[in-house]
């Protein structure tokens, strides 16, 4: 369980990226946050694995204040919520096996790890992991070698490697088109419900997140405008988010394609 | 006034240097041009025979070097080893203190500021002193032989390695740095998994660079005692032993040859 407690967030720029953020988010949910760009989506992911600190406030992961962790607390908490990225985040030089092997470094003594010592159940698990989004024949490959999407799935493959508790995603099919993004969202959702990880998926596209999502938060500058299931949601709940109408661009069609 | 006659006939077109600009730049010019006449002049009177006396002495010379003694083949070539042993092992070590001093001197992986300048302040420093000052400095130290020459080469390719490193390591990319960091990674494994597959084929290539620049510099560095064929070859040019001195020069231009094309066909293949 996920708790924010009064999070606020300020840079040190001074820009406020959070403000009193309250929210709750139980195991095994999968939930979508929106809203426009700069309102803050990244930073509320962010600061669930510590990418960034939120300056005020509580934020409990398993009823423990995260915010107060350092050294190898965090390092446990990195461990069990593993992340996806826009832009993928895979080593581009290194095999597509090697990036999925670095989601065990949590879990993998420094030893080992520069002496490649990987052990077996490691490197099964990470075989099963491609296995599991479908792309177990390009194991060989260089990661630089491949796709968009399969990159994404790739990197889909390395947090599954990772065992998590939570997976956080920061808009991970913003970089692709629209069957791919279908294909990615597929994957994530599936995990959701076979492994009962849960999901947080900042997005941009609406009608992507009424198909995945369980619940969606909406967030405008710094602060949750909105934060309700999927039945409570239509268009004038995301005109209330955006805070303007809804336009061509923030869908991403291509639901039949796929 | 050349100048005023133009702006008149052609429409005004305003020059790109300012008249001011112009009058100085051609002042500087026949100074030198002065400087250069004067010196030649003066080399003349102090060359007996002037310049043709020079040239046949200059011809005098080459005549003497040649043909190059094929006999001592055997008895330089220890000196040869030694010195590309010398290269060898100053490279080796350099390369593997570069490690370190690299990343610390890199802005992206030393985020604690003072650490960083100070290392790169360092770096800053042994890149300043030349080669051969370093030499001669550790040969008036330890006396003459291949110890102040491998510690000369190290600091000095130290310098280069570990700035260019350093550079390489600022423009990588950082987003696996931060997935690794992400999924639990310590330090050294995000630098382990993230960081040294973008730099090895980079770090690769520069060692060989600077093993290349070695090689000529223990050449060079021998001369002044620092051990290996420069030594041999100081000090037959000392003997006035142009035969012998010949081969020498003849040896160490095919060995660099040889190990620049190899060392050049590997960084190809790296890269
Ligand atoms: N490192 C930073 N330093 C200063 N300000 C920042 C930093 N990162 C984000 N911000 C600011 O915080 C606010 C929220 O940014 P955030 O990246 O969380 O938005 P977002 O909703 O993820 O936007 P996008 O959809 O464009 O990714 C923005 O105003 C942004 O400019
Ligand atoms: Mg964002």
């Amino acid at each position: 369980m996920i708790e924010f407690k009064d999070v606020g967030l300020v840079y040190p720029n001074g820009t406020e990226g959070l403000k009193k953020i309250n929210v709750t988010i139980n195991d095994g949910e999968f939930v979508v946050i929106v809203g426009l760009s700069g309102a803050g989506k990244s930073t509320f992911i962010r600061s669930i694995n510590r990418l960034v600190t939120p300056t005020s406030g509580s934020l409990l992961v398993d009823n423990e204040d995260i915010l107060k962790y350092r050294g190898s607390d965090m390092r446990k908490l990195r461990t069990k919520t593993g992340m996806i990225f826009q832009n993928y985040n895979l080593v581009k030089r290194s095999n597509v096996l090697k990036n999925v092997l670095a989601g065990r470094l949590g879990h993998t003594s420094t030893l080992r790890s520069i002496f490649n010592l990987h052990k077996k159940e490691d490197v099964g698990l990470a075989y099963e992991s491609l296995q599991r989004v479908n792309i177990a024949e390009k194991i060989y490959n260089r990661a630089d070698e491949l796709s968009g999407g399969q990159q994404q799935r790739v990197s889909i493959a390395r947090v599954l490697t990772q065992q998590p508790k939570y997976i956080l995603a920061d808009e991970p099919v913003a970089s692709l088109d629209p069957p791919t993004s279908h294909q990615v969202m597929t994957y994530l959702k599936k995990i959701n419900k076979e492994d009962n990880i849960t999901t947080i998926v900042n997005l941009h596209f609406i009608d992507m997140a009424m198909e995945y999502a369980d619940r969606i938060i909406g967030m405008r500058a710094g602060e949750v405008v909105f934060d309700g299931p999927v039945s409570e949601v239509s268009e004038s709940t995301f005109e209330e988010i955006y805070g303007r109408s809804i336009r061509e661009d923030d869908l991403r069609g291509g639901a039949d394609e796929s | 006034m050349t100048n005023e006659n133009n702006s008149v006939t052609t429409k005004k077109v305003p020059s790109i240097y300012p008249a001011k600009t112009k009058i100085q730049v051609t002042v500087i010019f026949f100074v030198v041009l002065g400087i250069y006449l004067f010196s030649m002049t003066w080399t003349q009177q102090q060359m007996v025979g002037g310049f043709s006396g020079a040239f046949q002495n200059v011809f005098q010379v080459i005549e003497k070097f040649f043909p190059p003694n094929t006999a001592v083949i055997s008895a330089i070539w220890g000196p040869m080893v030694e010195t590309i042993q010398m290269a060898i092992i100053a490279t080796t070590v350099a390369a593997i203190l570069t490690v370190p001093l690299a990343l610390l001197a890199a802005q992206n992986v030393t985020t604690f500021k003072p650490l960083y300048y100070i290392t790169r302040t360092f770096l800053n420093l042994l890149r300043t002193i030349p080669d051969l000052v370093l030499a001669v400095i550790f040969v008036g130290l330890f006396g003459i032989g291949l110890f102040p020459g491998i510690l000369a080469l190290i600091i000095f390719s130290l310098g280069i390695l570990a700035k260019l490193i350093s550079e390489t390591i600022e423009s990588v990319d950082m987003n696996p740095l931060e997935a690794m960091r992400a999924s639990g990674g310590n330090v050294l494994q995000v630098i382990w998994y993230a960081l040294i597959p973008q730099v090895l084929p980079q770090f690769t290539s520069l060692v060989l660079y600077v093993f290349e620049i070695n090689i000529r510099a223990s050449v060079v560095l021998g001369l002044v005692g620092a051990g290996g064929i420069g030594l041999i070859l100081n000090q037959q040019l000392g003997f006035y032993n142009y035969p012998n001195a010949m081969m020498i020069i003849i040896l160490i231009f095919v060995v660099v040859i040889v190990i620049e094309y190899i060392s050049t066909k590997i960084r190809e293949a790296l890269l």
